[in-house]
């Protein structure tokens, strides 16, 4: 076998048990098996529909964004412009939180803050503002309200604290790994 | 929100391809490039949320998570929220529905918290890009602030 299709089976050789995990359930429980299949399906579509436009943006930004920009608003010494930049960016995204990952790693790659990078990570899992609305809808505008302003006060205690229990050492590798991808 | 998304990429690709092609088309390149990175995870995810959605109905789950289950529902209804991954349109009429079927408040909150803020499945993806240290602490964070959270939520509703 060539050495790169070779790779290429090992990237997805996860994927590839799991596939076979779920055949297995599709003919010893077919019902099962078949609303897992409806289930991954659709979130497949769900997934492909918003992931295109993400990474679109994030191939423009690492072409035309100067990392002194980035610095200058959201780097260290950005202060409150980074903290709202940051609950901004994570607030008007959409798509699942592990769509975000890729994009943190963009923004630190380009000279962001940590902890920044952590609250755009908070406000992307909680408080983006198409689901906020939808969960008005669904569970009443009261239970939306405090659970909303929680968050607010949650993603930043959450990003504080993920930011000191990191040593300084660790806290450069995960930006230099950032800029080797 | 979706195709806000996309004229607001699309606009962006256009003017970027007007001011330089070679750069436009470099950018694309990193984009599939960055993409392809984590199509194995993303798809091994899909496949796990799809299984596991199957297995477990609602009516199951509601009946774990009574209000007169406490604090004992309160944990399993974080633990389910922290291990499943359901997409946020799915996931508040879920709630709701759960709520109407007999679910306290406060375990419906804890749910729906830990289902936005804490990954199991995609824990290995996060280790990746941040590293163990990291990770971890970020989801055992949103985990325990999920949980007083809940605990305000089902003294205020």
């Amino acid at each position: 076998m060539k050495p790169q299709i070779r790779n290429q089976l090992k990237r997805y050789r996860f994927f590839l048990m799991l596939a076979a995990v779920n055949l297995a359930i599709l003919a010893f429980f077919p019902e099962t098996g078949r609303k897992s299949v409806t289930i991954t399906g659709s979130n497949l579509l769900e997934m492909l529909s918003v992931i295109p436009p993400i990474f679109i943006l994030l191939g423009l930004l690492d072409v035309w964004v100067k990392r002194e920009t980035m610095i200058k608003y959201m780097g260290e010494g950005s202060g409150i412009i980074g903290v709202l930049l940051a609950f901004f960016i994570g607030s008007a995204a959409a798509g699942p939180l592990y769509a975000a990952f890729p994009v943190a790693i963009a923004l630190l790659r380009k000279g962001s803050k940590l902890s920044n990078v952590f609250i755009m990570l908070g406000a992307w899992s909680t408080t983006k503002i198409p689901l906020v609305l939808f969960e008005a809808s669904a569970l009443g505008l009261k239970f939306m309200l405090l659970r909303l302003g929680m968050n607010i006060l949650g993603i930043a205690v959450i990003a504080y604290f993920t930011e000191q229990v990191l040593s300084k050492e660790e806290k450069e590798l995960i930006c230099q790994k950032a800029s080797l991808s | 929100m979706t195709i806000a998304l996309y004229i607001f990429a699309a606009a962006s690709l256009a003017v970027s391809a007007m001011k330089s092609r070679e750069k436009t088309i470099l950018a694309l390149k990193k984009a599939w490039k960055a993409f392809e990175n984590i199509l194995p995870q993303f798809f091994s995810i899909l496949i796990i949320i799809g299984i596991m959605l199957a297995t477990f109905t609602p009516r199951q789950i509601s009946g774990l998570l009574g209000q007169e289950s406490g604090f004992t529902g309160l944990l399993i209804a974080a633990m389910i929220g922290s291990i499943t991954l359901i997409p946020g349109f799915v996931a508040f009429p879920l709630a709701a529905a759960l709520l109407q079927s007999g679910a306290g408040y406060m375990q419906i909150a804890a749910f729906v918290s830990t289902l936005m803020m804490v990954g199991i499945v995609t824990l290995p993806l996060e280790i990746g890009y941040f590293g163990k240290k990291a990770a971890i602490a970020r989801n055992a964070a949103a985990f325990f602030f999920s949980l007083a959270l809940a605990l305000v939520m089902g003294v205020a509703m």
